[in-house]
């Protein structure tokens, strides 16, 4: 299939440029003063933690667009990008502590960002728990709508609650209201990781679509046949 | 959109749900004594000399509520499945909207029930002076109660028809319920603790704003829940 082969050449692309993003963070961008080499992994956790929430808000809007729409393909790709999503998330959940312990001298402190973190992760979660739960397509489709959406109404809430609390977890350098306060090099690197970021996400819905419809064609020509499936 | 006839049909399905609860009072009952049970597990698994009462106790207060919460919220769409209830209120000549104000409607009071009844037994068990906090406690109550409520209400629409329904139900809410709790929690904290009424505006603001928000998300969404 066209897409799928398309979706991998796209991951193989963004999975050699993440390498060139390593090359460039250690060997071309500045040691940070007070952290020193610990603060390497911004370049992959804050990239992780910024596709980790759009794409939870992708999912919102492709939802919508089901609701209006009722074209499986919009479902599809919500899904898809739920899964990549969860990926992400789980990235930024693994690299946040890995950085915090030497840092902070722990590995996780119950504040608002981190937990509110754990939180999105948990979100998409039952996003696909949800999924699983329910046999008839029609009506998993519009239920995963339903809290798709929820969850999208949701990340502007988990988001600006960082304002709210004193915690642990640095303030947003780059997204605020103010200029970003990052020194040009850095904030190059940065910008370098985040693009590549884009394509592992596109790369890994384009996949990940392209199977989801792969199975629906499987599941519906074994449907006709007899109705077990699970042998192919 | 809600005109003075969708409002006397939502007003219909409340008291329908209502008058069945007043009925039975299982529900009631049993949500009554899961909430003792809860505060005595709490007792139990402290150590009173560690921390004191005063900071243990909005936790627990809010804990409990939130279990009592998800029992109240399992329930209400229970009801309909029973031979094939919900058809019947879907084919009803009323609007989608009206159900769901109806269902949230019931929902809320029967989780303020059990709040009214949970507050005096929290001061009783573990001690602390609820009665001069009445006014700004029972603010934050009802704005926690009725943005959690909301979600909850939408959410059971759906997780109650499907596998694991009642374990289903708090996997997917509990994401949406962590932030009016913390919110609620704060503010509790420092109106027990005697601080200046100011220091809870912001958090009532923001479980304002989060009612304001998923009560119109929810009313426009419940549609899609149950149209077939």
């Amino acid at each position: 299939m066209r897409l799928l082969r398309a979706g991998r050449w796209i991951t193989a692309i963004a999975l050699l440029l993440l390498a060139g993003v390593y090359v460039r963070a250690l060997v071309y961008t500045p040691v940070e003063r007070l952290q020193g080499l610990a603060q390497k992994i911004y370049y992959l956790h804050v990239p992780a933690a910024i596709w980790a929430e759009t794409a939870m808000i992708i999912v919102g809007i492709a939802s919508i667009f089901y609701l209006f729409l009722k074209d499986p393909r919009l479902d599809r790709f919500a899904h898809a990008s739920a899964e990549v999503g969860t990926v992400f998330a789980v990235l930024m959940l693994t690299t946040g502590p890995i950085w915090g312990k030497p840092i902070w001298g722990t590995w996780w402190s119950w504040d608002a960002r981190l937990t509110l973190a754990l939180f999105l992760f948990l979100l998409y979660v039952g996003y696909l728990l949800l999924r699983s739960a329910v046999a008839d397509p029609a009506s998993r489709a519009r239920f995963a709508a339903v809290l798709g959406i929820c969850g999208m109404v949701l990340v502007p809430f988990v988001h600006f609650s960082v304002y709210m609390f004193r915690t642990l977890h640095p303030m947003p350098i780059v997204l605020k209201p103010s200029e970003p306060s990052l020194p040009g090099s850095m904030l190059a690197t940065l910008l370098f990781s985040v693009s590549v970021f884009t394509l592992l996400y596109v790369g890994f819905v384009t996949q990940r679509y392209a199977l989801s419809y792969l199975r629906e064609q499987l599941e519906a020509t074994a449907g006709g046949g007899d109705s077990g499936m699970g042998h192919a | 959109m809600p005109s003075s006839s969708s409002l006397r049909h939502a007003w219909a399905v409340a008291s329908k749900d209502l008058l069945v609860e007043f009925r039975s009072r299982t529900g009631i009952l049993s949500a009554v004594v899961f909430v003792v049970l809860v505060l005595m597990v709490f007792n139990f698994g402290r150590d009173p000399t560690a921390v004191s009462n005063l900071v243990l106790a909005p936790s627990i207060l809010w804990v409990t509520f939130t279990f009592a919460a998800i029992l109240a919220l399992n329930r209400a769409f229970q009801l309909e499945l029973e031979n094939q209830a919900l058809d019947g209120l879907l084919l009803a000549p009323i609007g989608r909207g009206s159900i769901y104000l109806g269902k949230l409607v019931a929902n809320l009071v029967f989780v303020a029930t059990v709040e009214v009844i949970g507050v005096p037994l929290v001061a009783l068990f573990f001690n602390v002076e609820v009665w001069p906090h009445i006014g700004p406690l029972a603010a934050i109550i009802t704005l926690a109660t009725l943005g959690f409520v909301a979600v909850g209400t939408l959410f059971s629409a759906m997780t109650v028809r499907t596998r694991f329904a009642e374990l289903l139900l708090p996997v997917v809410l509990l994401p949406f319920m962590i932030l009016p709790l913390m919110w609620a929690t704060l503010a509790t904290t420092s109106v027990l603790a005697d601080r200046p009424l100011s220091e809870i505006g912001g958090s009532l603001k923001m479980l304002a704003g989060y009612d304001i928000v998923f009560v119109v998300v929810s009313l426009l969404l419940f549609p899609a829940t149950v149209n077939e």
